[in-house]
């Protein structure tokens, strides 16, 4: 029986377009959340997190009520790119994102957290601006717990389910991720699909979880 | 020359007591120590003119720069400040090298001028054979000498330094001495040196302020603060054991003279400036200022038997302690000439009695 590879293949761009995205925002919440004194920054803090404890539906359902064609959000997408947002493979990296953004936010916090105040204090003693001050001395120092912190993201960016069938759909050859692929393919009595694509996911979340763990200067 | 009036308020916490600065000073070239104990507010002065944080209320001046006016409503970020800050820790940034360390400090220069300037001090302090290196591949001395000079690469209007020998063993404590005398020798820019160690006042500081409890309690250059203590509470963190409870008899100022009253014995005294006869006061006398000695018939002017409680020895003297909480100290020859006495004597020169 021929495998179709194509949900792998889209499973991974999907993590590798949200991990990215999850990156960049993320790293910069982190930062705010780091170094900025504000009031609601710990209600800002939980609202990142709680993606990670509501259940898909929920999120599911709160994307396309934002993300919707007739939605305004919805229709500033479809007004700068020509086409509607929801169903497209783009829709299931905003489903990756809801999860790899809140791990990556906290990871990276603690990870600048963890950065000797004073060596902070000295760089802008020295006159570096907050710029460089974060990317030459905050971040190399953080190097290591940033990766753990994207690799761990780029894991959980691989593995979602709910969100993704909400949002996304499971279209065959276009929306169609890995994790809904081996459910359509268990139900459908694909055993040997779905238990080849269970097997490589499996393979591939171990590598990177392992390369996280050693990444870590901490070890977890 | 910077001159600072600042107050800081910090409100009680459920993990701290209530704390608040207030402080003027001024501070022209050479070194000036700040001398207080933990928690006298000493490195939040620093931290304050740094602008690593902001004060309730009050000016800094920097030369003819304001670096914060709170009724103006001026508070220059650090990275505007130009004071140069040697950090308790040194704070050198553990992922580059010490040339490196020193280029960032110097980034916003010219390339070839930074790279002139980055060697030039490379040189001065001693540090070309340890440039490629990090931090934690060099000695301590080298680190220390790193940050002094990334502190001055620079050229900053003040430099600050927060406890720079804490924690140091002896020989490294003396470089320091040496690099920092070196540093004021070549460079005219005015120092801050925050220390609780009297012996650090003494080697480095032209002028001294000591802090209490966020106040300014007295200021002025150490021998002076150390011969004519303010009040008690300085001659206590100075260190000075002897301070006794007394009464003045009578005041001579035309013979400069005194008597005071202590417990049984009368002492003779120099004229005490300020004081009423009468008084209830502390006689203050440092240890080295007294002499012991063995006592044959009856005791002189001045002196009053005591009773030897014990002897602690130090590298350079003996401290004698006697009833009644009265320390003497002697070098080790003049301890040696009575170190079989039985029967002791303590000497109160006439002109080492001060009253607090």
């Amino acid at each position: 029986m021929q495998i179709d590879w194509f949900p792998l293949w889209l499973s991974l761009r999907v993590a590798f377009v949200s991990t990215a995205v999850a990156f960049v925002v993320g790293l910069w919440l982190a930062y705010i959340l780091a170094n900025r004194e504000f009031h609601g920054k710990e209600v800002l803090d939980a609202a990142i997190t709680l993606p990670l404890v509501l259940p898909p539906t929920v999120l599911g359902y709160y994307l396309l009520v934002l993300l919707a064609g007739n939605s305004p959000l919805g229709k500033l997408w479809e007004n700068i790119f020509g086409s509607p947002l929801v169903f497209t493979w783009k829709a299931a990296v905003v489903a990756a994102l809801l999860h790899s953004l809140p791990l990556l936010v906290k990871s990276a916090r603690a990870a600048l957290e963890s950065v000797d105040r004073s060596l902070e204090r000295a760089a802008r003693n020295l006159g570096a601006s907050e710029w460089r001050l974060f990317w030459r001395v905050t971040v190399p120092l953080a190097r290591r717990s940033v990766l753990a912190a994207v690799a761990l993201a780029f894991a959980r960016s691989l593995g979602d389910f709910g969100v993704t069938l909400m949002v996304a759909g499971n279209i065959p050859g276009r929306t169609q991720t890995a994790a809904v692929a081996i459910y359509d393919a268990y139900e459908a009595g694909n055993t040997m699909v779905a238990r080849t694509l269970v097997l490589v996911i499996s393979a591939i979340a171990l590598l990177i979880l392992t390369l996280a763990n050693r990444l870590n200067p901490r070890g977890t | 020359m910077i001159s600072a009036r600042l107050r800081k308020t910090f409100p009680t916490r459920p993990d701290s007591a209530p704390f608040s600065l207030e402080l003027e000073f001024q501070a022209a070239a050479g070194v000036t120590v700040l001398f207080g104990p933990s928690g006298s507010g000493k490195t939040l002065t620093l931290d304050l003119i740094a602008g690593f944080m902001r004060a309730d209320e009050g000016r800094i001046l920097l030369d003819d720069e304001i670096l914060f006016d709170r009724a103006a409503g001026v508070h220059l970020a650090p990275q505007a400040r130009n004071c140069g800050y040697v950090f308790q820790n040194y704070a050198l940034f553990p992922h580059m090298t010490l040339r490196q360390n020193l280029e960032f400090a110097a980034e916003r220069r010219p390339r070839l001028e930074r790279h002139r300037r980055v060697n030039e001090m490379l040189e001065k302090f001693r540090l070309v054979d340890a440039a490629g290196r990090r931090p934690h591949e060099v000695s301590g001395g080298q680190r220390q000498r790193c940050s002094i000079a990334r502190a001055l690469i620079g050229e900053p209007k003040l430099l600050l330094f927060d406890e720079p020998a804490q924690g140091l063993d002896a020989p490294l404590r003396a470089e320091f001495y040496e690099v920092l005398r070196q540093v004021r020798a070549d460079f005219e820019t005015p120092m801050l040196l925050v220390t609780h160690d009297l012996d650090e006042c003494f080697e480095l500081g032209e002028e001294m302020l000591v802090l209490r409890h966020g106040r300014l309690v007295q200021n002025g250059t150490p021998a002076a603060i150390f011969e004519q203590p303010a009040n008690v509470d300085v001659a206590r963190l100075l260190g000075i054991f002897n301070l006794i409870p007394a009464e003045i008899r009578s005041l001579d100022p035309g013979r400069n003279t005194s008597k005071v009253q202590m417990g049984e014995h009368e002492l003779d005294g120099p004229y005490f400036p300020g004081h009423l006869k009468g008084d209830r006061v502390t006689v203050c006398v440092r240890p080295e200022r007294l002499t012991a000695l063995a006592r044959n018939g009856k005791p002189g002017v001045n002196q009053i038997p005591a009773q030897l409680e014990r002897t602690i020895e130090r590298p350079q003297w003996m401290r004698l302690e006697f009833a009644g909480g009265i320390a003497v100290d002697l070098t080790r020859p003049d301890y040696e000439r009575v170190r079989d006495t039985k029967d002791w004597m303590i000497e109160f020169p006439r002109e080492s009695l001060r009253v607090l």
